[in-house]
């Protein structure tokens, strides 16, 4: 270090010419953009940021998959999947506004702090202008808080915590995918007619928003029916073993056990309730049931056999015979070679949607987007006819009911569609009291 | 000036050099060129590098001078994160109370814990601060929901009082210093093809690092530090010449305790979002490999620990199948297949691997960190290695 010489001023000079340097012959560009990330090339970027470790890397996975086919489809290439049955006829396949869509892809480990790191990294380095994704409403509310104040669109993927267009509702940020109130609404009835009036409800439920909201969702709904809540125990997300959790259970006097879990904590409680034996038990004169409140074909999978006759709700499901569900299986199932799950199918209808809202509007600014999708009405993306709220940016459609199949014909047919509950029992008002305390605030185009 | 006060002041200037230009010197690729993967210079990373900078300067103060290994760092981070949210929804969105709250209360933190963990050393000390982390994480993620918000993380609501701020009606509020909005870029232009972005955010992470910097510097140098560094050689002794190390073991717990507080307002006022797995024991193991890494008890050394494994995390994270099939595409199909089998695990999720992987080729070939390598790269260029050799190679730590 003494070979050469330099002293402090030499330093503060040489960094003072070379900074100068620099600054010469720049070209000013924030001032030029009008929002940010407003695309001057010929791509427009999206991102797709997806848990793809942690307890819902399976959703992250499958949600991935849905968003390929979804740029495939927008840029022209593939068979179009639902754009040819989607309502709206905007989109011509050559793209949104003229411009080919690109994507990258980031990993939200299921951590909010993650997710955020991968989302900014998409906006200020990538120059996404619209994120979507999130499997776990902790994430997609950590990004949507982002995406309001970066100056981007972000379309919820898997989120079904009621605080995602309720106490944390941004206006930056839509929401495909139900809640855990409309949960609650569709399975309420069915759980009366087939359980009966004379329950007790013992919740194990993940310890985060999701949970919370699902659990008091699934409380409301039980107890209108007359139902027992015995107790509702907090178990952590990613526990892996829960039988320190389903011990207590059968000691409880309940007769019905209600798994407010998803992804692999849901596989994992499921499995080994079934493995303590609990559905051969009688209870209170009841045979033991379970309840599994929001479904999905993967879990399914994961659990095997134990799922069979269980209830639980999906936002859409595989087997579904509509125009726009056929289109989508059969595009995915081609290029994949396995029927699309639940998050798929968010995942690719709220690409669609976005890009269906940027080619409206003719502008990727997102208050063009904001205006073009709120009180957006649509079909034909396989949950029948849709609305996207104004006031709060939830989709209202009908929420299918599904039971575990008792003779599954392959390893993908393993629910039965049990009651598609219709739009206007799902239906609440925007102040409601689950949903109070938030605010959308105004669009932010950023920049 | 002596011949070690003459190298702290060039050190500072090249520390003070890259941190001030790093947004250019980071982004060495043409953003649309296939290189342009491995940039690091926007906003959100640089600020990650230097505030995991100062976080990993202050661990080291502890760990690297007395050698009292915590492994529940992490929990100061939060805390500190956390302070300074709640000082964002309740006072202001101005990052000065903020920072102030967050580094007071970490302080504190760390007083307490520090006091009870230092009645033991060694791997009990280890396990009880790691101890207190994760009850910490799981007080932050369960009981105390009301103030921490569990999973999802404190946020900033419009409809917190913020008694100090006029109310912004319904746009979303931005943390600023004075005016400054934090993730406003204040200038940006391309040149040669590279997209540069200045942000306000980044220079005031930058200052506070150049201090912090400093201020440890200043420890290493002092008798306090000495003392400390007596601690690490052999506490017995000094335990028998009289000498009560507790105070000495305490003050520098809580000074790192407040370095790791500092980072963690920092990160809030960057991104004013403060979750509970910021206090995982992962995130306490993150900055002991950083100092590690970067070699323990050097100045410079964690900065560029922290820098490394930051920048692995998130560049090499992003490299998915697509970018690598772009890579490869100009071999024959079967082999660009092969090579994207060969190294899709070491990247994407998979890059934890190459990241154990580096640390492990670190720990056993140069066991003083990236410091150790380039002391002896500057020693082989010099021809220092040649004449050391023979003789006993002095243990200095490289600086």
């Amino acid at each position: 270090m003494s070979g050469f010489s330099m002293n402090r001023r030499g330093v503060l000079k040489s960094g003072a010419v070379l900074g100068a340097g620099l600054a010469m012959p720049t070209i000013f560009t924030s001032a030029a953009r009008a929002y940010t990330n407003e695309p001057t090339g010929a791509n427009v970027t999206l991102g797709f940021n997806v848990p793809q470790s942690g307890a819902y890397a399976d959703e992250g996975a499958d949600e991935l998959r849905a968003y390929e086919l979804a740029v495939e489809h927008l840029n022209g290439e593939g068979d179009g999947g639902m754009l040819n049955t989607f309502s709206s006829k905007e989109l011509g396949g050559n793209g949104v506004n003229g411009k080919k869509v690109a994507f990258v892809t980031g990993d939200t480990q299921t951590k909010s702090d993650a997710a955020r790191a991968s989302a900014q990294s998409m906006i200020q380095k990538d120059g996404a202008v619209m994120i979507t994704g999130g499997s776990s409403s902790g994430v997609a509310i950590a990004v949507q808080g982002l995406c309001q104040e970066a100056g981007v669109i972000f379309m919820a993927g898997l989120t079904h915590s009621n605080d995602t267009t309720g106490k944390d509702k941004k206006a930056n940020g839509f929401r495909h995918f139900f809640n855990t109130e409309m949960s609650g609404a569709a399975l309420g009835p069915i759980l009366e007619s087939n359980y009966g009036k004379e329950r007790t409800a013992y919740h194990l439920t993940a310890d985060y928003t999701w949970g919370w909201s699902q659990e008091g969702s699934m409380k409301t709904y039980t107890e209108s029916i007359g139902w027992n809540t015995a107790a509702a125990v907090r178990t952590p997300l990613g526990a892996g073993d829960f039988s320190q959790y389903l011990t207590p259970v059968l000691n409880s006097g309940a007769d019905t056990l209600i798994l407010n879990h998803y992804g692999r904590d849901m596989v994992n409680s499921l499995t080994q309730a079934v493995q303590f034996g609990m559905r051969d038990k009688v209870v209170n004169g009841n045979d033991f049931v379970v309840v599994v409140p929001l479904y999905s074909r993967l879990m399914a999978q994961g659990a095997g056999d134990n799922v069979k006759g269980i209830f639980g709700s999906t936002n859409w499901h595989w087997s579904l015979q509509d125009e726009g569900s056929k289109a989508f299986v059969k595009s995915f199932g081609t290029k994949y070679g396995f029927p699309p799950s639940q998050a798929a199918h968010t995942c690719y209808c709220q690409t669609l949607l976005y890009a269906d809202a940027a080619q409206r509007a003719g502008t990727f600014n997102p208050c063009g987007i904001v205006e073009a999708l709120e009180g957006f009405e649509f079909d034909g993306l396989g949950n029948g006819p849709t609305l996207y709220r104004a006031e709060d940016h939830q989709c209202f459609k009908p929420v299918l009911v599904v039971k575990g199949k008792d003779n599954p014909t392959s390893q993908y047919d393993l629910l039965e569609v049990v009651d598609v509950t219709p739009t206007e029992q799902v239906m609440y008002a925007p102040d409601h009291p689950d949903f109070a305390g938030g605010d959308l605030g105004e669009c932010n185009p950023g920049a | 000036m002596t011949d070690t006060k003459r190298n702290d002041v060039i050190l500072l200037l090249v520390v003070a050099f890259f941190a001030l230009f790093a947004p250019i010197i980071l982004n060495p690729f043409p953003s649309d060129g296939p290189l342009a993967q491995f940039n690091a210079g926007y906003p959100d990373l640089m600020q990650r590098f230097v505030i995991y900078g100062i976080f990993a300067i202050g661990f080291n103060i502890l760990f690297g001078l007395t050698g009292y290994l915590s492994f529940g760092h992490a929990a100061f981070l939060g805390v500190g994160s956390y302070s300074a949210v709640w000082m964002f929804k309740l006072l202001s969105m101005n990052i000065i109370p903020a920072i102030v709250l967050g580094v007071l209360i970490s302080g504190l933190f760390a007083l307490v814990i520090g006091f009870i963990s230092l009645r033991r050393s060694g791997i009990y000390f280890s396990i009880l601060t790691l101890a207190f982390a994760q009850m910490s994480y799981n007080l932050a993620y369960s009981v105390f929901t009301p103030i921490t918000n569990g999973e999802t993380g404190l946020q900033i609501l419009l409809s917190d009082p913020r008694i100090l701020d006029a109310p912004t009606g319904t746009a979303q509020p931005v943390t600023s210093l004075f005016g400054l909005e934090m993730r406003d870029t204040f200038l940006a232009f391309e040149y040669l093809g590279r997209d540069f972005q200045f942000t306000y955010g980044y220079y005031v992470c930058a200052i506070i690092l150049l201090i912090s910097f400093y201020i440890s510097m200043r420890i290493f140098r002092s008798p306090f530090g000495t003392m400390l560094r007596a601690v690490k050689t052999n506490q017995n002794r000094l335990s028998y010449t009289g000498v009560n190390t507790r105070p000495y073991t305490l003050t520098a717990f809580v000074i790192s305790g407040m370095y790791a507080g500092l980072a963690g307002a920092l990160l809030a006022c960057m991104d004013p979002l403060a979750g509970a797995e910021r206090m995982q024991w992962t995130a306490s193991g993150e900055v002991v490999l950083m100092t590690i890494l970067g070699g323990a008890g050097t100045l410079l050394g964690p900065v560029l620990g922290a820098g490394f494994i930051k920048y692995f995390e998130n560049i090499l994270s992003r490299i998915n199948d697509n970018v690598l099939e772009a890579w490869f595409a100009f071999m024959p199909d079967g082999m660009s297949d092969f090579f994207v089998v060969i190294v899709h695990p070491f990247v994407g999720k998979g890059w934890h691997l190459t990241l154990g992987l580096m640390f492990m080729a670190v720990v056993i070939f140069l066991p003083g960190g990236l410091m150790d390598g380039a002391k002896r790269i500057i020693d082989w260029v010099s021809g220092k290695n040649r004449a050391s050799k023979r003789g006993a190679k002095a243990p200095a730590p490289a600086e």
